[in-house]
């Protein structure tokens, strides 16, 4: 049981050397962000306010039933959702500059939905280079980065495909592939595998794994899956439903690369059962 | 999915064949006057005889003139104003008592106001086609802007991309399959209206010679007439149906549609 361990252990040290060359993580400040919606006596508090610094590089995962506000606290990372209070550090340049974004703080970030979301109008190709033809990028040079991304997430040969030509879990890694078009410093996942079955889910959890060590990115992932938590995160940060707060912040300190056995391993397992007797307390 | 597409090229012959049959015998049992229904073959006879003549193409052309211009009018229109009210939700929330209200009017009442104003020729007859294509093709173009999926504006709001962008790169595209549904709708209803006003006003123009078969009694032209308004109306449809495989080969209905057949 515990050789799964040891054997992420000992190839663990490979991958570090492979994503020096690459961009490097920034770090995310959250101060006091909180969110209502609504006004005056009809206001709902969706997240009470969070403190939490996110280092360069980590893997961050945030867990909780619906209703918790992971999905809310996602979005203001992303600029989707203005905070009603508290400031937003993106690699040290506040994100939020009154009712305007910052441009620059909003481009080291990649966003990827729960919906794969690519335009059903443009190849695979087309979609993954969105980012770059946003920012005027020569068609070419989009070709080459997104046969190089094509590569990276593991569908080289779709380059040509129209999107309902390709399944769900394909769909969702050229959705990771768009997002890290622009070469982002953070990735920001909302339930990225959460329509996907169990088997499909496994193999994400190992490739997004894969490609996070590969690009040095942060990444800031929402699930509601406990195993998923574990097996990918840093750190997780559990948040408690009305109002959304954050419960308690988790360590989860296994080397890297991890295995899919790591996941039965009593290390593993004591983590998730303590997770899962917190997640029960709040019902 | 072969076998359905080759039914397909023999079925439409051979119910056209039994319709004919049909018609024909009808005429034979119940013996039907030739000035009420006149048989099949004195229909292709008059259509042949009018069709040689130099006049009735002049006619068929003025009529598809004014059918395209018409179409081509409220396409503008109404791809225009569609995108624009799409676009502000106030603007729509303050015209469309108003849009509801010029919609309920019925046309066709208009035709002699139309008339009276841009006259007996080409003119009225365009506002006419215009005016009965404009609606479907705007309602159609408003709810496909509005229609835009919330998931894809998160991808271009998340990209910071700014409102021309994401009009060209996201709303314009997701709108299309509205659009031509719109066009589809619109390019009968174009015909209609050039038809329905040359009835009323004029002298050029199939719906006028139809008129003109009918005062001079002339039963079987009249149906030829009829005949050739149809399959200048199949035509034109088949053209919008083809020009939507065309601009979105992506989008599910064509997509289906090329599986099935």
């Amino acid at each position: 049981m515990t050789s799964a361990i040891l054997q992420s252990m000992i190839s663990g040290a490979a991958p570090v050397a492979q994503a020096k060359e690459s961009v490097s993580g920034s770090q995310i400040e959250i101060a006091g962000i909180s969110k209502t919606y609504g006004q005056g006596s009809g206001a709902v508090l969706a997240l009470t306010p969070v403190e939490l610094t996110i280092r360069p590089r980590e893997f961050v995962v945030l867990l909780g039933p619906s209703g918790c506000g992971k999905t809310t606290l996602l979005r203001m990372l992303g600029g989707l959702i203005r905070p009603t209070s508290g400031t937003l550090r993106i690699g040290g340049r506040a994100l939020w500059n009154g009712e305007t974004r910052n441009k620059d703080a909003l481009s080291e970030l990649g966003m990827v939905f729960q919906e794969a979301n690519l335009f059903p109008w443009l190849t695979i190709e087309d979609n993954i280079a969105l980012p770059l033809q946003l920012r005027g990028v020569p068609k070419k040079e989009r070709r080459e980065k997104a046969a190089e991304l094509c590569k990276l997430v593991g569908i080289t040969g779709f380059e040509r495909k129209l999107p309902r030509q390709l399944s769900g879990g394909m769909r969702q890694r050229a959705a990771i592939a768009r997002a890290l078009s622009c070469d982002p410093h953070i990735l920001l996942m909302d339930e990225p595998f959460g329509a996907l079955d169990a088997m499909t889910r496994d193999q994400m959890n190992l490739e997004l794994q894969r490609i996070q060590q590969a690009s040095g990115c942060t990444v800031v992932l929402v699930t509601h899956s406990i195993n998923e938590a574990v097996f990918l995160a840093d750190r997780i940060v559990l948040l408690s439903p009305r109002p959304g707060r954050v419960e308690s912040i988790v360590d989860t300190p296994f080397p890297r690369p991890r295995a899919i056995d790591l996941q039965s391993t009593p290390e593993f397992q004591s983590i998730a059962v303590h997770l899962r007797q917190q997640l029960k307390r709040m019902q | 999915m072969k076998k359905l597409g080759l039914s397909r090229w023999l079925t439409t012959p051979l119910i056209i064949v039994a319709f004919l049959i049909c018609w024909e015998l009808y005429i034979k049992i119940f013996e039907i006057s030739p000035f009420i229904l006149p048989r099949p073959i004195q229909v292709w006879h008059a259509l042949v005889e009018l069709l040689s003549d130099v006049s009735t193409l002049h006619h068929a052309w003025v009529t598809l003139y004014e059918t395209l211009a018409g179409f081509a009018i409220a396409l503008v229109l109404g791809v225009g104003f569609g995108a624009l009210l799409g676009k502000m939700p106030r603007l729509e929330e303050a015209l469309m008592p108003f849009v509801v209200a010029l919609q309920v009017v019925p046309k066709v009442a208009l035709v002699p106001l139309f008339i009276l104003w841009f006259g007996f020729g080409a003119g009225s007859k365009v506002v006419i086609a215009a005016v009965l294509a404009f609606f479907p093709i705007f309602t159609n173009t408003l709810l496909g802007v509005k229609s835009v999926d919330r998931g894809h504006r998160d991808v271009m709001e998340s990209l910071n991309a700014g409102r021309m962008r994401t009009f060209l790169l996201l709303e314009f595209p997701s709108a299309l399959p509205f659009v031509l549904a719109g066009m589809e709708v619109g390019i009968i209803l174009a015909v209609i209206g050039a038809v329905v006003g040359e009835y009323l006003g004029g002298s050029v123009g199939l719906g006028s010679l139809a008129v003109a078969t009918l005062n001079a009694l002339q039963v079987n032209a009249l149906f030829a007439v009829i005949l050739m308004l149809t399959v200048m109306g199949f035509a034109l449809w088949v053209l919008i149906v083809l020009l939507r495989r065309l601009i979105i080969p992506w989008h599910e209905s064509v997509a289906y549609a090329k599986a099935e057949h």
